[in-house]
């Protein structure tokens, strides 16, 4: 796969992040989304190049809840590089010039060279966002997609303060259905904790929606209608001076949903096949330190390499193989760094640290197979295709990079290439998510966005 | 979330509202041999600064700042910058004194979002106590309460893991959620865009402790490296050259927190299409905690302001106006969004030259002597002290 172009010398460059239609293809589809202040996209057809744009004045009419559909309103956050034509996209970009003038922060002026080369075939392309009914925090690990293939529906939640936005988007991309779950304490009462992650957890038998907060650990059923469990956290567990929280989820050994704390300890819940009867099988106490992050294999794992990973604040990781009692198999000992995301993939542990560093592990033996210099800043979010061992990183520092991981038969090494990168522009990214199994399509979110982006196959 | 984030809020947002306020006094200072009765003379302005800072780095204060404790509501941490501010002659209407908290949290969300590492919050918390220290620099008795906090910093902070302070970052940004409003000077430096998001540079030195991005290696079953590729992006990034200091005296290296304003340029804020999402902002305002309303009395009164019991409140101070002209101050506050408004209730407090002694005798008042009841929670202790006013 063609790695980007270099980067140009001499310019502080900002990604082209359009994407080209080869000659004899159709052009980009027309976006439906009407700019906002009541300015009309301008087609320019094929007329070639086009002026650099003016600033645009600045926006009069903010955006208010109600009226048109959430999903045909222009999106309120700055408008990733796909909207910001290089002047040879103009003729080709169904969106024009004025659909990404409203409010694109400084554009031009900010001294790009306009009219550089295309880039070179990319392997992803900018899709309709999803609009949120509120921002996404700053969180590890903040986006859980959860798909229904038989349904033609994708699900996606994200948390803010507390509360987590629940969107279901049908594939066809016209329907959207919004909802927000809170945090609660276990009585009535609506508390004012903090939610910090929400996922969905899938089950041979069910999928639970699990929330972590301040206060403790929320179970629904996989569309937010019902709660079917709650645990509150132990505040005398924690000494004074330390925050509480549980935080992590993952669903492992086909029966449990483990969950982390902010002490170190992750529990692991017990799931019936229905029902509430949920009960914490077992309490693992091997890290010291808040837990960031849980996964559980997502292939097939070679012998002995077990079937979790939990990994913690200091950057401790510690692999496990589930079943009625947990087994500790191997401890990846940290290097001054957390660990905030991890994910487990036939016996290889892919872990995204906060100095940017993305490390491959055996899970069996926690041997160091790869080092990659990913980020520029901390690393929020990993995730990872099982059918093609695709490598999802998003960072703070804006960018987010897809890789690939194999195992050369030969030699038995673990391999990493690097396959495409998307800048999202002025904005942290805190959640990316694969939207199918084959890692053709993702999803991201960042921090103060009201929206989900999706990537597709270009 | 983390429990160790107010101090470090409370510090940094009471730098920029110095920054802010020292260069508008100075913009509107005269002459002292030219000065008419209601005009600033420099004289004046030392003696602002020097009263606020005294009054902010307050032992007491400090001390009760400084316990392991969640967030305070925006509210009550706003009520408690009201008070702050009019803890000497100088007189805030409410317009201006929006505008001040408006500047000083913007200004602070943007260091937060910047911060290369989050351990360099603090660095970014002793540029602005480094640029307190100046103010008073002929201010002994004041600098010796300076250099305490900046002790009880180094000695809270610096043992902090990355992930506590990761944890602190967050905590800050949750709390500056969705807060876009624009500043004029941030949209003139072109760090802030029109629609009142920060600019995020993609390019520059990478924070100390990260590598430029680009390397990938990998290791055999003996942990030899066997293959080393590169990959590149649209990112320009350097190695930095050195790392900031941590000391209570040194070379922070990061510029972030320092004073950007200057006598020459204007701080204005542009209150048409700010926050998007203002559901959120007022629902915090919603859900009522119990614990706000002694907070917000609590502090308040440390810095000497319910209690007042001087009827009708003559206006003895001289007013700072944080717009160019009266009208202005005065068609911005009846022209400020609802949703922006932070409710504050305004308290008729007045400026008694004797303001400081007030605050010495309620401050004396507190000294309780009867032993307390063993206190079960944090609420138990804050009414308990109360009780003792």
């Amino acid at each position: 796969p063609p790695t980007l172009s270099a980067t140009r010398p001499g310019v502080s460059p900002r990604p082209l992040g359009h994407s080209p239609a080869p000659l004899g293809r159709s052009p980009l589809p027309t976006s439906a989304i009407p700019p906002r202040g009541g300015r009309r996209p301008r087609l320019h057809g094929n007329a070639g190049h086009a002026p650099p744009p003016s600033l645009p004045p600045p926006r009069s009419a903010r955006h208010r809840p109600g009226g048109a559909p959430s999903w045909l309103r222009h999106h309120a956050a700055t408008p990733s590089p796909w909207l910001r034509p290089t002047p040879s996209e103009r003729g080709r970009s169904g969106d024009g010039g004025g659909g990404w003038a409203a409010g694109v922060p400084g554009g031009w002026p900010r001294g790009r060279v306009p009219g550089a080369a295309p880039s070179p075939r990319r392997m992803y392309r900018k899709e309709k966002s999803i609009q949120l009914k509120s921002s996404s925090a700053a969180l590890y690990n903040n986006l859980s997609v959860l798909r229904l293939p038989g349904r033609q529906l994708a699900c996606f939640g994200t948390v803010h303060g507390p509360s987590v936005n629940l969107v279901s988007a049908a594939a066809d991309g016209l329907g959207f259905s919004h909802r927000q779950l809170q945090a609660k304490e276990g009585g009535m009462a609506v508390s004012t904790s903090i939610l910090t992650q929400a996922a969905w957890c899938v089950l041979p038998s069910r999928v639970l929606l699990v929330l972590t907060s301040q206060k403790g650990i929320q179970m629904y059923e996989s569309d937010g209608s019902i709660m079917v469990y709650w645990h509150a956290l132990d505040v005398t567990e924690h000494p004074p001076g330390q925050a509480v929280f549980a935080r992590g989820i993952a669903a492992a050994g086909g029966r449990f949903i483990c969950v982390g704390t902010s002490s170190g300890l992750v529990l692991v819940f017990d799931i019936p096949h229905k029902g509430t009867n949920i009960t914490v099988s077992e309490v693992l106490e091997q890290h010291h330190d808040a837990i960031t992050d849980i996964a559980a294999e997502l292939g097939r794992a070679p012998d002995g390499a077990g079937d979790l990973v939990t990994a913690d604040d200091s950057g401790t990781l510690c692999v496990w193989s589930t079943g009625e009692e947990f087994t500790l198999l191997s401890k990846i000992p940290a290097f001054g760094c957390t660990c905030s995301s991890v994910k487990l993939w036939n016996g290889v542990v892919a872990a995204g640290y906060g100095n940017g560093q993305i490390r491959l592990y055996e899970a069996a033996t926690g041997l160091l197979r790869a080092e990659v210099n990913a980020h520029a800043r901390w690393i929020y979010a990993l995730d990872l295709a099982p059918e093609t061992g695709k490598l999802l990183s998003g960072a703070e520092d804006s960018f987010v990079h897809v890789w690939k991981l194999s195992r050369n038969p030969e030699t038995n090494d673990v391999e990493v290439e690097h396959c495409h990168a998307e800048c999202v522009t002025d904005t942290q990214v805190c959640g990316v998510r694969f939207c199918d199994p084959e890692g053709h399509s993702f999803a991201v979110t960042g921090y103060d966005l009201s929206e989900i982006i999706r990537y597709g196959q270009a | 979330m983390s429990v160790r984030t107010l101090p470090l809020l409370f510090l940094n947002l009471g730098g920029e509202m110095l920054y802010i306020l020292d260069q508008r006094l100075r913009a509107q200072s005269i002459p002292g041999e030219k000065a008419r009765k209601d005009e600033w003379t420099d004289v004046d302005r030392k003696r602002v600064m020097n009263d606020i800072i005294t009054t902010m780095f307050n032992k007491k204060f400090m001390e009760e700042l400084f316990k392991p404790q969640e967030l305070y509501s925006k509210k009550a941490l706003r009520t408690v910058y009201d008070r702050l501010a009019h803890a000497s002659i100088m007189r805030l209407n409410q317009a201006s004194m929006d505008k001040l908290y408006d500047l000083m949290t913007m200004a602070f969300k943007y260091q937060v979002l910047l911060c290369p590492r989050p351990k360099d919050i603090l660095l970014v918390t002793f540029n602005h106590l480094d640029a307190i220290k100046d103010f008073i620099q002929d201010a002994p008795g004041i600098l010796n309460q300076v250099d305490e906090t900046f002790r009880q910093l180094i000695e809270t902070y610096t043992s902090l893991s990355a992930g506590e302070f990761q944890l602190i970052r967050q905590t800050l940004l949750i709390f500056f959620q969705d807060m876009h409003i624009r500043v004029s000077i941030f949209l003139k430096d072109k760090v802030q865009n029109s629609n009142g998001r920060f600019v995020l540079p993609i390019s520059g030195p990478v924070p100390w402790g990260t590598e430029v991005p680009g390397l990938i290696r990998m290791f055999n079953h003996n942990g030899d490296e066997v293959k080393r590729t590169e990959f590149t992006t649209d990112g320009n990034y350097v190695t930095p050259q050195r790392e900031g200091s941590f000391d209570l005296y040194g070379d922070r290296v990061l510029k972030l927190g320092t004073n950007m304003y200057s006598v020459s340029r204007p701080v204005e804020t542009h209150m048409s299409g700010s926050s998007k999402n203002l559901a959120s902002h007022t629902k915090e305002n919603i859900v009522p905690n119990p614990l706000a309303k002694e907070e917000l009395n609590f502090l308040a009164r440390l810095l000497g302001g319910l209690e007042n019991k001087t009827p009708g409140g003559s206006e003895t101070g001289f007013r700072l106006n944080l717009f160019t002209t009266d009208e202005e101050e005065e068609h911005a506050a009846l022209s400020r969004p609802e949703e922006l408004s932070y409710k504050v209730v305004t308290i008729e407090a007045t400026q008694e030259p004797g303001r400081r002694e007030e605050l010495s005798r309620i401050l004396g008042e507190m000294e309780v002597a009867e032993p307390r009841p063993a206190s079960s929670g944090k609420g138990e202790d804050l009414l308990a002290l109360m009780d003792g006013l």
